[in-house]
């Protein structure tokens, strides 16, 4: 039997409140830990790297070749940071049509059914570990010729292309369905309507979904490993003949190395490429939030 | 061909050389004709549209069921009926904009000036192109004005005297004196009517012969809906136009002749049939049919 309940009492906790009360405080305490925990991982390895890799950091560091070979451990690491840009430039100028147009594909023409099928290959070509994608590229091009430049770059396209093509499909996806119709009923042919309409609208949202998927591949090292690793220290531009320099090779190799001045050069590059992928990422979401202010504004309107 | 023309000359017509199908410009004694306008043509008039017993389903759903209509040349249409009886459907199949609803089915026929608009040779960008359609909600491509109208006649190649074009068209869309001054500005900074009158500027630019409204005024105030109700009055000279509506008033008001739309459960099935279709003034003040009469006297809708 319930008793009745006193309304005039006291408007304290009683009863199991207290017990719900605690229940509650603990469950958004440990919330709130692990977030802090997400944040302080990212703030050790930061810190970590700027710590070691500073001392490394110079404008020489950044500008200049490295030292020939015999001549002791130094120099500058520029062919890598040179090389990285245009093995990741070379994958984008692959990965990003052949993205947008497979999240075109998913979304203005494919059938649900294929394009759930699509969508999950893409998945699983997402998931696929980037050593086994190098180890492909090894296969395929490496093997009886020497490795280049194009190999690793096409196993970064290889890595990027679902980042890109799922990331563009969400933007699309978000493109309001009345504004197709309205090309339609134009008498507008279905790619011009793509072409004129949708992916204006989309282009903020597939840029960002881009620059993720640079910001990734920038730091890929298993698949550079096997296809552009045994490199001079020049970059020739020739990226069908030779392989080219990188960062993340760079670190691996020079931290292999006995010399303990390769060390400080293996932190050094790390402080580089990482500071790369945190302005893109910044970067990316900036352009993100400031694309989406300008549709918010003029929708507002 | 003007009126005249066509009553002068009751051979002509593009669908006189249709065989199997019957005639397709057909004569009709004068009835009931409405108060406020004589019009002679009402006496002998061109049918653009000959509906023979359309039905529409998605998948297990039937929209509407055996709908037979006439649609005339250079007259407004209403298309009134209770909510869920199938009136965007059919204004839908008419421009073949219902064709990328998956599982859609068509039975029946609709004949546009004798040509079956769903043959297997007809492409439906073709009949869009001629058959225009606005809709409920405004939707402006987030483009300027000025785009906005040009965009469907630059891809359709109508690019001689483009501004001209664009001009007659937003004279035609009672909207030139309102934007001439802004018109590199974002369409999307208009107000909703004006938004409306800009998707029917859009619409008439491409000269197409059919103007299909999709409750063009409900989302609007009553001022703009006042505005598009006498825009429509001076657009029917030169188009043919079909308006579905749930505003009774409205049909009165614009319409000469209104098709009544209502949900047939008889057979526990629910599907949109037609019920009657008569001049306006017949319709709102002797319907033969009792449905008709419960719904234009409010008693359910």
């Amino acid at each position: 039997m319930m008793s009745p309940l006193d309304h005039a009492r006291p408007l304290v906790a009683s009863g199991n409140l207290r017990r719900r009360n605690l229940v509650n405080r603990l469950v958004e305490a440990s919330a709130t830990i692990a977030a802090i925990i997400a944040v302080a991982v990212l703030g050790v390895v930061v810190y970590s790297i700027v710590e070691r890799g500073g001392s490394a950091l110079s404008l020489d560091f950044l500008i200049k070749d490295p030292l020939p070979a015999f001549s002791g451990p130094g120099g500058g690491i520029a062919p890598a940071i040179v090389g990285t840009g245009l093995l990741v430039l070379v994958a984008t100028a692959v990965a990003l049509p052949l993205g947008v147009l497979i999240a075109i594909y998913l979304t203005e023409f494919a059938g649900p059914r294929t394009a759930s099928a699509v969508r999950l290959m893409l998945d699983l070509l997402n998931g696929l570990p980037s050593i086994v994608i190098g180890l492909f590229v090894f296969g395929l091009l490496v093997v009886g010729h020497p490795q280049t430049g194009f190999a690793g770059s096409f196993a970064l396209a290889i890595i990027m292309l679902p980042i890109i093509a799922r990331s563009s499909q969400e933007v699309l996806l978000v493109v309001p369905q009345n504004l197709r119709e309205a090309a339609r009923a134009l008498g507008v042919s279905r790619w011009r309507t793509v072409l004129g309409v949708v992916l204006p609208s989309a282009l903020g949202g597939i840029l960002t979904g881009a620059v993720l998927a640079v910001a990734r591949a920038a730091g890929e090292t298993a698949p550079l490993i096997l296809t552009s690793s045994i490199f001079a220290n020049n970059v020739t531009g020739n990226i069908f003949g030779e392989a080219l320099p990188n960062i993340p090779v760079s670190i691996f190799s020079l931290s292999e190395s006995p010399d303990p001045v390769d060390h400080a050069r293996a932190w050094g590059s790390a402080l580089v490429l990482m500071a790369f992928i945190l302005v893109a990422i910044t970067g990316a979401r900036a352009l993100h939030r400031r694309f989406d202010q300008t549709q918010a504004r003029l929708s507002r309107r | 061909m003007t009126k005249a023309d066509s009553i002068a000359d009751p051979g002509s017509g593009p669908g006189s050389s249709s065989g199997a199908d019957g005639p397709v410009v057909r004569r009709r004694p004068a009835v009931g004709l409405g108060k406020r306008d004589v019009d002679p043509a009402a006496t002998a008039r061109e049918v653009v549209f000959d509906i023979h017993d359309l039905s529409v389903s998605y998948g297990q759903t039937t929209a509407i069921s055996g709908v037979s209509l006439e649609i005339y040349r250079n007259a407004i249409t209403a298309v009134i009926g209770p909510s869920g009886c199938g009136k965007s459907t059919f204004i839908r199949s008419l421009n073949r904009l219902n064709d990328s609803v998956r599982g859609m089915k068509i039975e029946g026929q609709i004949l546009y000036h004798g040509h079956d608009i769903y043959a297997s040779d007809v492409d439906p960008v073709e009949v869009r192109r001629r058959i225009g359609m606005v809709f409920q909600k405004p939707n402006p491509f987030p483009k300027s004005i000025f785009d906005n109208v040009a965009w469907a006649l630059r891809n359709l190649g109508m690019k001689d005297g483009l501004q001209d074009r664009v001009e007659r068209a937003l004279r035609g869309a009672a909207l030139w004196d309102e934007v001439k001054d802004r018109l590199r500005e974002s369409a999307l900074g208009l107000s909703g009517g004006q938004q409306q009158r800009l998707c029917i500027a859009r619409a008439i630019a491409i000269e197409p012969e059919v103007l299909l409204l999709d409750e063009p005024a409900s989302a609007l105030d009553p001022l703009a809906t006042a505005s598009i109700e006498e825009l429509m009055h001076d657009l029917k000279r030169e188009y043919t136009i079909v308006i579905v509506t749930h505003n009774m008033q409205q049909a009165a008001r614009v319409a000469e002749r209104t098709a009544f739309l209502s949900l047939d459960v008889s057979d526990g099935k629910r599907r949109g049939v037609l019920v009657e279709y008569d001049e306006t003034s017949t319709i709102f003040t002797r319907p033969a049919d009792k449905r008709t009469e419960d719904y234009v006297m409010g008693k359910f809708g």
